[in-house]
């Protein structure tokens, strides 16, 4: 199976709700003949960029939030990106093939690659790399990434103390080869993690843990790091030895901490910013009004939903409570009156969107509301509960005034509809993180998931009985085995109707209940060309260019 | 003096080891752990990354560890900011505070100052008014409604003053903004305390003698009255430069500042252990170390507290 035949189909469901003007159009056509607009381009060429919160560390094995990842995706290049489409594109590999028993990946690197200080980069470095992130001294979090892969899981449990048995090697320095435990239907997609992007082993080696400083932080990707002031900005400039660099139109790029999205919003009003990490919710209205075009709206492969306590009552055992709970969620009315920003009212397990795969949704998803309260009032009455024994209920959320809305909503209607009494409970996120992992004081609560990578099996994984994160309880062997066999499956198709059988049963069963998918939302200038965001919120500036203005 | 200065010094050392011993253990008390987050890990993973950050070992064994650290001068590494050491993360966010927070204070003497005395001199007349009731808008406004407002009309709408950032900590424009917002409040509370003592100290004995000699009114206040009116504004100066050096969190989060302000909500929040109670160690020994300066002044103002 070669780069090319890779098997997603396109991605039907991306929506962009803002229109763009003129900039945008340039922008595309940017991209497919860059030279022709060259006259077109400001002088200067630097994108700024809020950022979110500051980076935890830009070594790509260690980080584990999407600020890194932004900036370490444009430091960095792994063996394949994850394109605009969200589809697997050639990244340093140029190609790569399958063997027939779907065990063992071969990736060509391109020709003449090389890091940031000009040193060439082989296969030997993606070796290194890769074992330094199961490596237990190193500490990775997301070291469970990489379990697909021979011997991982053993070496980062310190069961396997060899880690030079873990299934890569370098069979030539243009050639890397991955030995995976079993087939693994997503591997591909799963390489586009900015956990396994390539670092430099001998500034590791001279520099110990001061490796990402400015100066000493060597990269392969389209930029370098030229300046770190914590909490301040980062700043990034065109890496002359990347391999793409001819096309790399930007000279700098400044990534801006800014948490407090009002903040951020005043500083892209006042020109400080280009392109803005989130937008305020309540300052929606006064956007579109007076920022039109400027509103980029992206779907996100993620979900926000509602955890059932499975473990304990009232939901044990009470699959119609459960359903009557779900079913009179007015969801529209949440997205539409409170979350405002084109996110996507939710009724299936996985957010629609992914290629190649079909989302399961709930039996009642297009009936009507006063339909659904009707039968919603008849599985609660049969679930043992009416007017003159109403549900007494505890919602538990994490603290925040967004959340708080909703639940306040949630509350209301279940209120409305039923007749539950509703108790709203807050805890600051990590208590309450505890809270609900231990089963033992929750009932219903908030809970949300984005998408690690762009296939259904990173949704499915979550609810699979032995999960760290199943906080619901669920347990379903059926469902267990059908998650299990579907990863070991290299046959696309095949392996996207397993997952769509499995969750076929999370539907039926509401271990949880969705509320709504989670969009990404931007403020770009209409100057910003190719500034495009794919379905887990990846953006490359190496594709960004700023026309005069 | 020598020696006051050294036995407080010394008097210090037990509150800090008790500073450092609560704070240790009521971060450990809270729930949650520096790993936690909205992805569960692997438990084996989880046992990997305390044994890596030592906390797999039991709590006393930690706070000795601890510490041994700390006396040795390190704070260890942040858990949330990775790429970092606490005491690198303290000591690039503390001269930015420090430069923020003592122009503030500077300000706030000097013009605070000025106006106080300049109302106290002009007891119940139109200047008098005129000041106060500013002085008072002042300290009702909070910065946090101060702050955005100044932004949005000098920066958003004017555009003469950048919003927000710090450029490359050098560039004057960046600046202006969040001293002024630091500081107004601070030279409404001055003017205030300022106003209150002088005109106690215009009717005290000393200052009718100086009059009746013939001095003039010029060298009355300013060499006399202003000394000794002073006073209640050193002491509140002491802490309240502890305070807004290290505690000026809601401007430093409203500019994008990278001052140390900010580690101390968000150590706690991400329950950065290290970074916690590297923050609260430096803050013990800031407010020990303005308290001192505050006595070692009084005694250089007020000739009538000598030290022994």
């Amino acid at each position: 199976m070669t780069a090319n035949a890779a098997h997603e189909g396109k991605i039907s469901m991306l929506r962009t709700r803002a229109v763009f003007g003129l900039g945008m159009a340039v922008a595309l056509l940017t991209t497919t003949a860059p030279l022709a607009f060259a006259q077109n381009l400001a002088d200067a060429q630097v994108l700024r960029i809020g950022n979110g919160s500051e980076p935890q560390t830009l070594d790509p094995q260690i980080s584990e939030n999407t600020q890194d990842s932004h900036i370490e995706r444009d430091l960095y290049e792994g063996l394949v990106v994850i394109d605009k489409d969200g589809k697997v594109a050639p990244g340093q590999a140029e190609s790569w093939t399958l063997s027939p028993d779907g065990l063992t990946y071969t990736f060509k690197l391109r020709a003449g690659l090389k890091w940031s200080d000009g040193t060439p980069l082989t296969a030997d470095d993606f070796v290194y790399s890769w074992q330094r992130s199961v490596d237990p001294a190193t500490g990775s979090k997301y070291s469970f990434l990489f379990y697909p892969i021979k011997n991982a899981e053993d070496i980062a449990n310190a069961k396997n103390k060899d880690i030079k048995s873990l299934g890569v090697r370098a069979v030539d320095p243009q050639t890397f080869e991955v030995t995976l435990k079993a087939p693994t239907g997503y591997f591909l997609k799963l390489i586009g993690h900015a956990r396994f992007l390539p670092v430099n082993k001998a500034a590791i080696t001279k520099f110990g843990p001061q490796f990402t400083r400015p100066g000493n932080l060597v990269t392969n990707g389209a930029f370098m790091l030229k300046e770190w002031t914590p909490q301040s900005r980062i700043v990034a400039v065109k890496n002359p030895n990347y391999w793409d660099a001819a096309n790399v139109k930007l000279s700098e790029v400044d990534y801006y901490p800014i948490e407090n999205q009002n903040e951020e919003l005043k500083r892209y009003r006042a020109g400080e910013l280009d392109v803005t990490n989130e937008v305020p919710s309540d300052q929606v209205d006064f956007i579109r009004k007076d920022l039109p075009g400027e509103l980029k709206i992206v779907p996100y492969l993620g979900s926000y939903y509602m955890g059932f306590n499975l473990e304990k009552p009232p939901f044990k055992d009470n699959l119609k409570l459960r359903q009557a709970l779900s079913m009179v969620i007015d969801r529209e009315a949440i997205v539409s009156k409170i979350t405002k920003t084109g996110e996507q009212p939710a009724y299936s397990w996985v957010p629609p969107g992914i290629a190649g795969y079909q989302s399961q949704f709930v039996d009642w998803k297009d009936m009507p509301m006063p339909e659904r309260i009707a039968k919603a009032k008849e599985l609660y009455k049969e679930a043992g509960y009416g007017p003159d024994k109403p549900l007494n209920l505890e919602i538990m959320y994490n603290t925040s005034e967004n959340h708080k809305k909703i639940m306040i909503a949630i509350a209301a209607m279940m209120k409305q509809a039923l007749g539950v009494n509703v108790t709203l409970v807050n805890q600051e996120f990590k208590v309450f993180l505890e809270t609900r992992k231990e089963k033992k004081a929750t009932q219903l609560f908030r809970a949300g998931w984005i998408a690690d990578y762009a296939d259904p099996n990173t949704f499915a994984e979550l609810l699979q009985s032995d999960a760290g994160l199943n906080d619901m309880g669920y347990n379903n062997p059926e469902y267990d085995k059908l998650v299990k066999t579907a990863a070991l499956t290299v046959d696309p198709e095949k392996r996207a109707l397993m997952l769509a059988d499995a969750e076929k049963l999370v539907v039926h069963d509401l271990p949880m209940m969705p509320i709504y998918d989670y969009v990404n939302k931007r403020l770009v200038k209409p100057y910003v060309q190719g500034f495009d965001l794919n379905i887990l919120g990846y953006f490359y500036s190496k594709n960004v260019s700023i026309a005069k203005h | 003096m020598l020696s006051f200065v050294a036995k407080r010094l010394l008097g210090a050392v037990p509150t800090l080891f008790v500073i450092i011993t609560i704070a240790f253990f009521m971060i450990r008390l809270a729930p949650g752990g520096p790993f936690d987050s909205e992805r569960a890990v692997p438990p084996e993973i989880q046992e990997n990354l305390n044994r890596v950050y030592h906390l797999d070992q039991p709590l006393v064994g930690q706070y000795w560890l601890y510490l041994k650290s700390v006396l040795g001068g390190n704070f260890g590494p942040s858990f949330s900011y990775k790429d970092y050491s606490v005491t690198e993360l303290i000591w690039s966010g503390f001269p930015v505070s420090m430069e923020l927070g003592l122009t503030a204070v500077f300000l706030a003497v000097l013009i605070g100052g000025s106006l106080g005395a300049l109302a106290a001199l002009k007891q119940n007349r139109s200047a008098d008014y005129t000041i106060m009731t500013a002085a008072m808008t002042g300290i009702t406004i909070p910065n946090f409604v101060m702050a955005p407002l100044l932004t949005l009309v000098l920066g958003v709408y004017l555009r003469v003053l950048p919003v927000g950032g710090w450029g490359d900590g050098h560039e004057l424009k960046y600046k202006i903004l969040p001293v002024v917002a630091l500081a107004l409040p601070q030279i409404a509370y001055v003017s205030r305390l300022t106003r209150g003592s002088m005109i106690e100290v215009l009717r005290s004995n000393f200052i009718r003698t100086a009059r009746a000699k013939g001095l003039s009114e010029w060298l009355t206040v300013t060499r006399h009255a202003a000394r000794a009116a002073f006073l209640p504004v050193v002491s509140y100066l002491g802490p309240a430069c502890a305070g807004i050096i290290t505690g000026s969190v809601v401007i430093e989060q409203i500019f994008s500042i990278p001052g140390i302000g900010r580690y101390f909500i968000q150590g706690a929040l991400n329950r950065d252990y290290t970074l916690v109670m590297g923050v609260v160690i430096f803050y013990g020994v800031l407010i020990i170390v303005f308290n001192l300066i505050v006595d070692v002044l009084y005694g250089v103002l007020d000739p009538k507290l000598a030290h022994r």
